[in-house]
């Protein structure tokens, strides 16, 4: 009994959260759910790192309103996405697509990371050349041990 | 000194990138309907609800379409610009009153100044989302083909209006 009281308090503040969720639900909870996968992929323009799914800004609510109204006529996602696209251009996708122009940015970041490692594998080969082994002479060798043995004598 | 070379050179580079990114304007989105016929629109007119402005009437004539509000405040800081530019007939500025409260628009007109011929409703936002219009003041410069030749994102000045705005309008008119 306990736990359920427990369970029970520790949903509350995710069901108020929830409440405080824009936008009416749709009658079709499977259109709500497209709306929701197309929402999470889409940026909000006014505040630029939020989601379409995310932001309350009333451009952002309009732009839920008319991707609803879309789906609703049964518009592929792609449709929809193209449709944003031509009006407010690459800038609304959160994942940009790949053509000249982003090239850069999807390769950019693994270009960086081959650049690294690299740059880490030709230094460290080069660090182990200048550790080359060095032999000792016999006489070398007692010294080093009386030097070590005079250390662990010390109190 | 070679050690230090090549992370002195990576600095360089980066500071001269971020250096260009704090200039740049992220507000500032290139508008992919540049060069794009300007979106149909058939609205219901600020002033006489009866009538209805529709952007095939204004075929044949460059014009500006220019995004406002009552709420928005630099539709009050470009204001100026606009009334200066109406009194001296270059070119017509249609209003597009976004999601706004006709008696509260009007009411905005009559205090500050009515530098439209017409203005049309645009209550819902949709003619606004067909434009890609993200925020208000904007301003689109539309030519005698109905095609979209330039977007002013954000409050016009008198700067923009002289240096690109009018000779671009000149030009469109010779046309």
């Amino acid at each position: 009994m306990r736990w359920l009281y427990l369970a029970i308090i520790l949903l509350i503040p995710g069901l108020v959260a929830a409440a405080y969720e824009a936008g009416p639900l749709a009658e079709n909870p499977q259109a709500e759910a497209r709306l929701k996968a197309l929402a999470v992929e889409l940026r909000c323009l006014v505040c630029q790192n939020q989601t379409l799914a995310d932001s309350n800004a009333p451009l952002a609510e309009d732009l839920r309103r008319e991707v609803r109204e879309m789906i609703a006529k049964d518009m592929s996602d792609k449709e929809i996405i193209d449709f944003l696209v031509t009006r407010y251009g690459d800038f609304v996708l959160y994942r940009p697509r790949w053509k000249a122009s982003t090239t850069l940015l999807w390769v950019g970041p693994f270009l960086l990371l081959a650049g690294g490692a690299t740059a880490l594998v030709l230094a460290l080969r080069r660090r182990q050349k200048k550790f080359t082994d060095v032999s000792l002479s016999e006489a070398e060798h007692s010294r080093v041990a009386q030097l070590l043995s005079e250390g662990t004598n010390r109190p | 000194m070679n050690r230090f070379l090549i992370p002195l050179g990576v600095f360089i580079v980066v500071v001269g990138f971020l250096a260009v990114g704090l200039t740049l304007n992220p507000r500032e989105l290139p508008s992919p309907l540049v060069g794009k016929p300007a979106p149909d629109f058939s609205l219901p007119q600020l002033h006489d609800q009866e009538k209805v402005l529709s952007s095939n009437d204004l075929k044949g004539k460059v014009w500006l379409l220019n995004f406002w509000a009552s709420w928005c405040g630099g539709c009050k800081t470009e204001h100026p610009v606009l009334i200066q530019l109406a009194q001296s007939g270059v070119v017509p500025i249609y209003g597009m009153d976004y999601k706004d409260r006709r008696d509260e628009a009007l009411a905005w007109l009559k205090e500050w100044g009515n530098p439209y011929p017409i203005v049309a409703m645009d209550e819902a936002g949709r003619a606004g989302i067909n434009y890609g219009v993200y925020g208000v003041p904007e301003t689109y410069v539309i030519d005698k083909a109905g095609v979209i030749r330039y977007k002013q994102i954000g409050p016009l000045s008198e700067g923009i209006l002289q240096g690109k705005i009018l000779p671009l309008i000149r030009e469109l008119q010779n046309q």
